[in-house]
């Protein structure tokens, strides 16, 4: 199966980084240590099958269904597995719940802890050190590069992701969606809202 | 360790500058990088605490100045180097074949263990942080150091990524989310809170 990483042929394209990465890829298959076709399909996995949209289904869910967020509240991994999103860097799920008093947001300040499983990758800015250094002591200053403001009487809450505990924030439901059904909530769930640095409902 | 991963509370790093439309991988060899790590992290040489060590001992003006693929590549070369995998004949390791990955991916790996020591702390007592300044790999941030707050959640038992990362055994220990208020971690007058996942090592009874 080709993938893009090879489509260049003239190597005088490639950064040194990327000549790097293909050697030692090369090497590593030579040497028999990985499955090439094992990397396609785990990039194609995260390309297509793992990503934010698997906790949007959840979000939307525990927007419209008190009994599953009260499960989710009680113990998210068995809530969130019951969607079938299970596994690598979602092992031990904890949902954090905004509301006008409280708002969540996320960071790993040592590396890059996200719930892969119901988010997928990270971006680039949740890895960096800008945001990874700010997050703590500067939440709010953060939140508001993100075109977010909250009021004075609501309490920012961020959660430091230091062992392999990982948190799926579950944002306020958007105003005016009274009529919507679960699938039409899911699109009003954006990636960071459950990371906790939007609100939903901002970006489609 | 207190090395460039550990940037809570730094300053200095300028503006977050989220991207507009970020594509999921900004370069082809991103998706191979990613691939590789995860990959040869199937391979069993090395565990989650290691992989996390090897790139914090990345010397800090390099670390800061790479992207994190880039740590990445760094660290799991790291990795290969100090094992001699690079070196000699091929060795006879577990390899992850393409038909197992959906089904490693979606079982994972639980940190969760049982032990038999009961916890020291209960939910809602209050803890200080120790002063510590282990040499090797920690999940304590340095921000917190010395700083009390109120057991929030108790995980149970996890294992202690201070001795796995260094081959010396899973160690387990309970694990707590901790909450501070953000005026006593950074002595400012911010009514915000703010919670880690500390083991139980990490902490005293106040």
């Amino acid at each position: 199966m080709p993938h893009d990483g090879h489509e260049h042929d003239d190597h005088s394209e490639l950064s040194p980084i990327a000549l790097r990465v293909r050697a030692l890829e090369s090497l590593l298959v030579e040497k028999g240590y990985v499955d090439p076709a094992a990397l396609d399909v785990l990039i194609e996995t995260y390309e297509t099958k793992i990503g934010p949209r698997n906790g949007a289904k959840v979000v939307a869910k525990a927007w419209t269904n008190p009994e599953y967020a009260a499960w989710l509240k009680s113990d998210a991994t068995a809530a969130i597995a019951s969607l079938g999103y299970t596994g690598r860097q979602g092992e031990h799920m904890v949902a954090v719940f905004n509301t006008l008093e409280t708002h969540n947001m996320v960071v790993c300040t040592l590396c890059s802890c996200y719930p892969w499983p119901v988010l997928g990758l990270p971006p680039v800015w949740y890895k960096s050190p800008p945001y990874r250094s700010r997050a703590v002591i500067d939440p709010r200053g953060v939140l508001a590069e993100f075109g977010v403001v909250l009021p004075e009487t609501t309490q920012v809450s961020v959660w430091d992701s230091t062992a392999e505990i990982r948190y799926l924030v579950i944002p306020i439901r958007p105003a005016n969606t009274d009529g919507m059904n679960e699938e039409q909530l899911a699109t009003l769930v954006n990636r960071d809202s459950m990371i906790g640095t939007r609100l939903a409902g901002l970006i489609a | 360790m207190n090395g460039p991963q550990d940037l809570g509370g730094m300053m200095g790093f300028g503006p977050v500058a989220p991207e507009a439309k970020e594509p999921l991988f900004h370069a082809s060899w991103e998706k191979r990088a990613l691939a590789l790590s995860l990959a040869m992290g199937a391979t069993r040489q090395w565990n989650i605490d290691a992989s996390r060590h090897a790139r914090e001992k990345i010397a800090p003006d390099q670390y800061w100045s790479l992207s994190y693929y880039e740590i990445w590549i760094e660290g799991l070369m790291r990795l290969m180097n100090e094992r001699h995998m690079l070196e000699g004949a091929p060795r006879e390791l577990p390899v992850l074949e393409a038909d197992r990955v959906a089904a490693v991916l979606a079982k994972g790996s639980a940190y969760n263990r049982e032990v038999p020591n009961k916890p020291l702390f209960k939910i809602g007592d209050k803890v200080k942080v120790r002063n510590l300044h282990p040499t090797g790999h920690t999940r304590l941030p340095g921000y917190l150091r010395g700083v009390s707050g109120n057991v929030m959640l108790h995980h149970k038992a996890h294992v202690f990524p201070d001795s796995n990362a260094h081959g010396q055994g899973e160690n387990p220990q309970h694990l707590y989310t901790v909450r501070f208020k953000a005026r006593d971690v950074f002595g400012n007058a911010s009514n915000d809170v703010l919670q880690a996942d500390l083991f139980e090592l990490y902490l005293e009874a106040v």
